[in-house]
């Protein structure tokens, strides 16, 4: 036991010693001595090796040396999930003859190896060439068109999650095609709220957690919702009161690398500690939605949690008064999704943390950070 | 055909060495030109269907310290592999890597990382390749590892000598006892020597084999075992027959060799698992060794009771066949893979064969009755009294 107890000691004591160069608080001490790991990602701007006296950035001090070494080539990868919590797809507008509006989407499905970790690739199967595949965003009401082409080496389908007939659904015989052939689906977009879509090809867990999945947002109509008109469009994209807020989608997956049906790395928008890495930039005044959908294969839940902060939450997004108010966890099953409505008005500028609250979750790389800052003038 | 008429016979013999060195160069040739023709033509390409290439990754030696945790690996795919990302725990964790860069099949790397493991419990250290493939190592209980200095040496050695060379100096401390025994007393010593002998030989072989197992793919585990095993029999028979068949203190040394390289071997494992964490070192398990040994200096002892070898040289016998143990705790606990471990063994294996053949022919020798020698009452109960005394005793070390 003694010896134990000396051993102790001399560990605390080299903790203690490392601390001293280190203000940062929150990180384990050890990490004075972390490393940049292997030299090997070094290629594609590792944060340098930080030493004794180096310190390192706040962001990057507060999860210590629990995080993955190196940097994920967005170039090589084609998509940079920074650009992804922002970048809508809303097709193409035109006018049917009676007046209305028919929106077109055009999505392919193809087969991608992507770098989904650090040096760790995944061959993917993608929409767009993207995991998640496009944020697809419509208007409540309007008639929509995706035009959907097979160029993966499996049959797949696009599965809507909203109201359309048993033809439009994406199931086998509906609308699900083999390679090199093309399907159009057409329906109502309906209801408004945050929705999601994937493949519905068999095996089903396989075409999921390969990544044929992404976002299908609904903006409510004001003009159908009267008593909600204001609140109805700041959550219509392209209007002045849409514009007052930030609106972000987060896709929260995971990756099975191994195929063991059990997840090896976790994160929002597919790259692990992509958001720990390079946080997300928030204006103070400006206050934040974010669009929160879970397609996590394998686990049964997964779950948001937003530090120092509460927020309201719309399951679903099909209403227009919040269901949950002032929370700052929720839980979400595979399908799952909502909107979360929150502001760092009467915050310090800083960083605040966001992570599944699963702690295995967060250590495999669902972890992120919000940097908010003061309004530009 | 016979009135073929005869041919000078200088010239023939140049010819047939001129001969010879074609018939030597030309496989080579079409060895090189196949290669060549592998290499630029690619004939296999249809054998490569988008598979991944095969990944292998042995863990050789884990060391925990007050930095953290430093793991020896082994690349055993059949590209040069790259490690991508390394989770301890199910936690990413960042990580030095030593040398950095891919490892070419058969390369070691070390993996450093700052984690601050907790003293008695245990950690799973996972390497992500850049394929996603994944390699798993258990620490089932983690402690810090020994690390050189002097005083640790110090009580290996002293445990060393615990486990291997008091049993040694005990067991030929019966010498002048034994020194009387008649006839059946030769014959049950001799025999129980044959015994403990068969005993260790089963143990070592086994042990080999098990440890070969731990071992990566590259070193073929059991084929090195017994290849190794053959190998040190053939060598020692050979070099101990030299000059005739060893008898006496020859014969003893012989043993006393075998037993040591036993002993170099079972020191390597002990001291690695001590190190690892995966055993508890007790008194009890220290006696334990102690008696389950102590049959081997009686078998030493064996050969020589009809002679009056020096003082020395049986300073020289326990030396040669207890102070392996420890060399082999040091060098199990300082620099331990489980290939050299089963090596060691497998060299033991086939020394105690050695000595098995050995005794046995002197029996048949020293008795004019041929096999009915072996199948004395003294001496079958020699054998059972051997190989029971090393399986009853064995049961008090084995964890």
């Amino acid at each position: 036991m003694s010896e134990t107890k000396l051993w102790l000691k001399q560990k605390l004591d080299r903790r203690l010693l490392l601390a001293g160069g280190l203000a940062a608080a929150g990180g384990t001490v050890v990490a004075a001595s972390s490393a940049s790991g292997q030299s090997s990602h070094a290629g594609h701007g590792v944060v340098a090796s930080t030493t004794v006296d180096e310190e390192p950035p706040a962001h990057l001090a507060a999860h210590g040396d629990m995080i993955t070494v190196g940097e994920v080539d967005d170039g090589r990868n084609g998509f940079d999930p920074t650009a992804i919590l922002t970048d809508w797809d809303t097709g193409t507008v035109s006018q049917l003859p009676d007046g209305s509006t028919l929106r077109t989407f055009e999505v392919t499905a193809e087969d991608k190896e992507i770098e989904i970790a650090p040096g760790v690739f995944f061959p993917a199967w993608t929409y767009n060439g993207r995991v998640p595949g496009p944020s697809l965003r419509a208007k409540e009401g309007e008639s929509l068109r995706i035009v959907f082409r097979n160029y993966g080496s499996h049959p797949h389908s696009m599965h809507f999650h909203g109201i359309h007939s048993w033809r439009m659904d994406g199931v086998p015989g509906a609308g699900l095609i083999g390679p090199g052939e093309e399907f159009v689906y057409e329906f109502d977009a309906k209801p408004f709220g945050c929705h999601l879509y994937h493949c519905h090809a068999l095996p089903l867990k396989r075409h999921i957690h390969k990544g044929m999945y992404g976002a299908f947002v609904i903006d409510p109509d004001p003009a159908l919702h009267p008593e909600f008109d204001a609140f109805a469009r700041s959550r219509l994209l392209g209007t002045p009161e849409n514009a007052s807020w930030q609106e972000l989608v987060m896709v929260m997956n995971a990756f099975d690398t191994n195929f063991d049906n059990e997840n090896e790395v976790y994160a929002v928008n597919t790259v692990a500690h992509a958001y720990a890495k390079r946080p997300i930039r928030i204006v103070k005044d400006k206050p934040v939605r974010i669009y929160l959908v879970n397609v996590t294969e394998f686990d049964p839940i997964n779950s948001f949690h937003l530090h120092a902060n509460f927020f309201d939450y719309y399951n679903q997004g099909t209403t227009l008064t919040p269901t949950f108010r002032t929370v700052d966890l929720i839980m979400q099953c595979q399908a799952e999704r909502g909107i979360l409505e929150f502001h760092f008005r009467e915050h310090e500028a800083g960083l605040y943390m966001f992570h599944a609250h699963q702690s295995e979750f967060t250590e495999l790389g669902w972890v992120g950070m919000f940097d908010v800052v003061e309004a530009v003038s | 055909m016979s009135d073929v008429s005869p041919i000078p016979t200088e010239e023939p013999a140049s010819r047939s060495g001129w001969l010879r060195a074609i018939w030597v160069v030309v496989p080579f040739a079409i060895l090189g030109l196949a290669i060549a023709w592998l290499i630029s033509t690619d004939p296999l390409s249809s054998f490569r269907n988008g598979a991944p290439p095969v990944e292998n990754l042995t863990f050789e030696r884990t060391i925990l310290g007050p930095d953290g945790i430093r793991t020896l690996v082994r690349a055993g795919g059949s590209e040069p592999m790259t490690i991508a990302q390394v989770q301890v725990d199910d936690a990413y964790w960042q990580f030095r890597q030593e040398p950095s860069g891919t490892i070419a099949r058969g390369d070691t790397a070390w993996i450093s990382l700052a984690y601050p493991w907790v003293l008695g419990e245990a950690h799973t250290i996972r390497i992500i390749t850049n394929t996603g493939m994944t390699f798993d190592h258990l620490i089932e209980v983690a402690v810090p590892t020994p690390t050189r200095d002097t005083m640790r040496l110090t009580s290996q050695a002293i445990l060393g000598a615990f486990v291997g060379l008091l049993p040694v100096a005990i067991g030929l401390m019966f010498y002048p006892a034994l020194r009387g025994v008649g006839r059946n007393g030769m014959d049950f010593l001799l025999s129980l020597t044959v015994g403990l002998l068969a005993f260790l030989l089963v143990d070592a072989f086994a042990e080999a084999l098990e440890l070969s197992a731990q071992a990566a793919a590259l070193f073929q585990g059991p084929t090195m075992v017994v290849l190794a095993a053959v190998s040190s029999f053939l060598l020692l028979m050979a070099a101990g027959r030299r000059h005739g068949v060893p008898t006496g203190l020859a014969l003893a040394s012989f043993i006393a060799l075998g037993i040591g390289l036993h002993n170099l071997g079972e020191g390597l494992a002990i001291g690695a698992a001590f190190a690892s964490g995966a055993a508890g070192l007790g008194t009890f398990l220290v006696l334990g060794f102690t008696l389950h040994n102590i049959t081997e200096g009686i078998g030493i002892a064996a050969p020589i009771l009809k002679q009056r070898p020096p003082l020395w040289s049986f300073v020289a016998l326990t030396l040669l066949a207890g102070g392996p143990a420890v060399i082999g705790l040091w060098i199990g606990s300082l620099a331990y893979a489980p290939q050299w471990s089963a090596l060691a063994l497998a060299i033991g294996a086939g020394a105690i064969l050695q000595v098995i053949v050995e005794v046995v022919s002197m029996q048949l020798r020293q008795r004019g009755d041929g096999t009915r020698a072996l199948l004395a009452p003294a001496a079958m109960a020699g054998l059972a009294a051997g190989v029971g005394f090393m399986y009853v005793t064995a049961m008090l070390v084995k964890i």
